[in-house]
C-alpha cells in the first residue's frame, strides 16, 4: 500500500540522516572511526566526539523530533482543531516556565527538568481544553486564547530570568531552541518519558481514532470520553514537556510535522501517529545537522533553521492542497 | 426494549423536552413527527445520554442505562447522529468503528469484526467506496458510510435522526427498506422523519412531539383519525388513494387552504 511504502521510505531516510548526523560537523568522522568504537579497547578522539558529543545531540535529535510532533498530533485530534500545535496554545510555553522556574530554585537536579516541563505542559494544556469546553468557544477562540497564554507564560519566564541572572537557562538558547549543549542528565530522563508516551499513544490508536470522530460519536460508540480525552492530554503533556526540558521551545516541530504527516498518509491514527513520530525526528535530525554544518566554523541554533525551513514549507504545504484537512 | 421515564432533559440548563415518558417495543418502528423544534432529535440524544438529563431515566431492557455503563449500552443501541464529522479516514475503517463496542484484547479488530462490516457495506451499497476518505465523499454517500457503521454493530435498537437527509429519493426508499428488514429481524426501529408519508408508510407507531411534549403515541391510522397532524403542522392533510389502493397523504397550507 501506498501508506506503508511512504512510512518505509521515511524510516530509511531517518536512517540515512542519523549516519549522517553522526559523521559530520567540525570534525568528520569515517566509517573506520565507528567501527573504531567497537574494535579499539580504548577510546580514539574519534570515538570520544562520537560517543560524548554526537551521539547525545543526535539521540536529542531523535526524541525531542518524535516527542513534539505526536504530542502536536495528539493535541490536533482532541481539540479537532488543525491550529493548535503545543508551541501555539502555550503547552511549551507551560514547560519552559516550569522549567525556568526550576532551574532557578533548584539548579542542579536534572531528573526534575523533565518532571516539572510535565507539570507546566499538563496544566496549561488542561487550562486551554476546559476554557474552550467552558466556554463553548469556536476553534479560532481557542487559538487566541492559547496564544495568550502562551506569550503570559513565556513573559513569565523572561521574569523570572530577569530577576535570577544566573540562572541557568537565562540564554537565548533555551527560548530559540537549539540541540547544543545538550545536558545528558536531562536527555536520559526525557527519553525513557518521551518514549513510554509514545508506546502508549500508538497502542491506544483505535480509541485516539474514535475520539477523533467527535466526543459525541465517541461516546455513543461506547468510549469513556472523558477518560480518555484526560488520558490523552496528559500524554501529549509528558511527550512535550519532556521534549522541551532540554531543547528548550523548538515550538514549531509539533505544528508542521503532524500537518505534514496527515497530507502524506491521512488521519488513520495508527499511521499518522507513526508517521508524526518518523517525520518529527528526521525533520529535527535535518535542521540540526544543517545548523551546524553550513555554516561552520558557525554554529547557527537549530530553532533558526527550523523555522526558516519549516514555515516556507508549510506555506507551500498550505496553497498547494486542493482538498482533504479538515477544517483547516 | 427501550424505554424513556419521564424524561425531561435539554442543553445549557434549558429543557428542551419536557416529562417524555414512552416504551419502544422489539420488532416495532416508531416514527417521530413534530415541526421544527419540537424536540425529536433532543428526545434521541437524551435516550444515548448526549444531553442533559434533568429528570427521569432510561431503561434497556428493563435496566438502567446508568448501571449498564457506556460500552454496555453501546452494545445494543445504535445511533445514528443528524451531522457528521470524521476526516480523512477511509470508509473501510470508519464502518468497522462501528465495531468498538465489541472491541476487546488485544485492541485489534479481528475476522468477525471485518465479516460485520463488509456485511454492512454491502447492505447499504457502498463496498466500491472502502478505499476512499471520508472527506472525498458527497452528503449522501458520508450519510450511508455512518447508516453502515450503526449496522455494523449488533444493537438490538437503532434510533435514526433524520436518516433519509442528503440521500436521493432512491437510496431513501432502499433506507426505509432496511429499516423494514431490521424490523423483522426482531430489532426495535426509532427513527426521526420529516416525510408523514414515509413515517405513515412504514411505523408501527407514530410518536407525536409539539413544543417538548409528547402529544400522543399511537398507530398511524388511529393518529390519523386524531386530527393531530393537522393541529401541530398547521395544515390540511387529505388522503389519497392510488391504483394499488395505497394510501397517501397530501398536506395543504391552512391559510391558503
Amino acid at each position: 500500500m501506498k501508506r506503508n511504502r511512504r512510512i518505509l521510505i521515511f524510516t530509511g531516510l531517518l536512517i540515512l540522516m542519523v549516519l549522517v548526523g553522526l559523521g559530520s560537523g567540525a570534525v568528520r568522522l569515517s566509517p573506520q572511526d565507528f567501527m573504531g568504537l567497537f574494535t579499539e579497547d580504548e577510546l580514539t578522539k574519534s570515538g570520544r566526539i562520537l560517543l560524548y558529543v554526537r551521539l547525545p545531540r543526535v539521540a536529542g535529535a531523535i526524541v525531542a523530533g518524535v516527542g513534539l510532533s505526536v504530542a502536536g498530533a495528539v493535541i490536533q485530534t482532541i481539540l479537532n482543531n488543525p491550529l493548535a500545535g503545543p508551541n501555539i496554545i502555550g503547552v511549551n510555553a507551560g514547560a519552559g516556565f516550569a522549567v525556568v522556574l526550576c532551574g532557578v530554585l533548584l539548579p542542579k537536579s536534572y531528573g526534575i527538568f523533565p518532571l516539572a516541563a510535565f507539570v507546566g505542559a499538563f496544566g496549561t494544556v488542561v487550562f486551554v481544553y476546559y476554557l474552550g469546553k467552558k466556554t463553548g468557544s469556536s476553534k479560532i477562540t481557542l487559538v487566541l486564547a492559547g496564544v495568550a497564554i502562551n506569550s503570559l507564560l513565556n513573559s513569565a519566564s523572561d521574569a523570572v530570568n530577569a530577576f535570577s541572572e544566573s540562572s541557568l537557562i537565562a540564554s537565548n538558547a533555551f527560548k530559540i531552541g537549539g540541540l547544543s549543549g545538550i545536558n545528558t542528565s536531562v536527555l536520559k530522563y526525557a527519553a525513557i518519558a518521551v518514549a513510554i508516551a509514545a508506546i502508549l499513544v500508538f497502542l491506544l490508536h483505535n480509541e485516539l481514532e474514535v475520539l477523533s470522530l467527535g466526543e459525541d460519536k465517541a461516546k455513543t460508540l461506547g468510549l469513556p470520553v472523558g477518560f480518555y480525552r484526560f488520558v490523552f492530554l496528559m500524554l501529549a503533556a509528558v511527550l512535550a514537556g519532556a521534549s522541551v526540558s532540554f531543547v528548550g521551545l523548538l515550538g514549531f516541530v509539533g505544528l508542521i510535522v503532524p500537518h505534514i504527516a496527515r497530507l502524506l498518509v491521512g488521519e488513520e491514527c495508527k499511521y499518522y501517529i507513526l508517521a508524526s513520530a518518523i517525520l518529527g525526528a528526521l525533520f529535527l535530525l535535518t535542521c540540526d545537522y544543517i545548523a551546524r554544518t553550513w555554516f561552520s566554523p558557525y554554529e547557527l541554533p537549530t530553532g533558526i533553521i527550523l523555522s526558516f525551513i519549516g514555515a516556507p514549507f508549510f506555506l507551500w504545504l498550505l496553497v498547494r492542497r486542493k482538498r482533504g484537512t479538515r477544517n483547516a | 426494549m427501550l424505554r424513556l421515564e419521564h424524561i425531561t432533559a435539554g442543553y445549557n440548563k434549558n429543557p428542551v423536552i419536557k416529562d417524555i415518558d414512552i416504551e419502544f417495543e422489539s420488532g416495532k418502528i416508531t416514527a417521530l413527527i413534530g415541526p421544527n423544534g419540537s424536540g425529536k432529535s433532543t428526545l434521541l440524544k437524551a435516550a444515548v445520554d448526549l444531553c442533559e438529563i434533568y429528570g427521569g431515566a432510561v431503561y434497556l431492557n428493563g435496566n438502567e442505562r446508568n448501571g449498564l455503563g457506556n460500552k454496555e449500552f453501546a452494545k445494543h443501541v445504535s445511533y445514528l447522529p443528524q451531522s457528521h464529522s470524521g476526516g480523512a479516514i477511509a470508509v473501510e475503517r470508519m464502518v468497522l468503528h462501528g465495531r468498538f463496542p465489541y472491541l476487546s484484547y488485544p485492541r485489534k479488530y479481528g475476522k468477525k469484526d471485518y465479516e460485520y462490516c463488509y456485511h454492512a457495506m454491502e447492505k447499504t451499497g457502498i463496498l466500491e467506496l472502502k478505499g476512499k476518505k471520508l472527506d472525498e465523499l458527497s452528503g449522501g454517500q458520508k450519510q450511508k458510510v455512518y447508516i453502515a457503521m450503526a449496522l455494523a454493530g449488533e444493537a438490538q435498537v437503532f434510533l435514526f435522526d433524520e436518516p433519509t437527509t442528503y440521500l436521493d429519493v432512491g437510496y431513501q426508499l432502499e433506507l426505509l427498506d432496511i429499516m423494514v428488514q431490521l424490523r423483522e429481524q426482531g430489532k426495535t426501529v426509532i427513527v426521526v422523519l420529516h416525510d408523514i408519508n414515509y413515517a405513515m408508510g412504514i411505523a408501527d407507531k407514530l410518536a407525536v412531539m409539539e413544543q417538548g411534549k409528547l402529544l400522543l403515541s399511537d398507530t398511524p391510522a388511529n393518529v390519523y383519525e386524531s386530527g393531530a397532524i393537522s393541529r401541530v403542522f398547521q395544515v390540511k392533510a387529505k388522503i389519497l388513494k392510488d391504483e394499488k389502493g395505497k394510501k397517501h397523504f397530501y398536506f395543504e397550507g391552512i391559510k391558503k387552504g
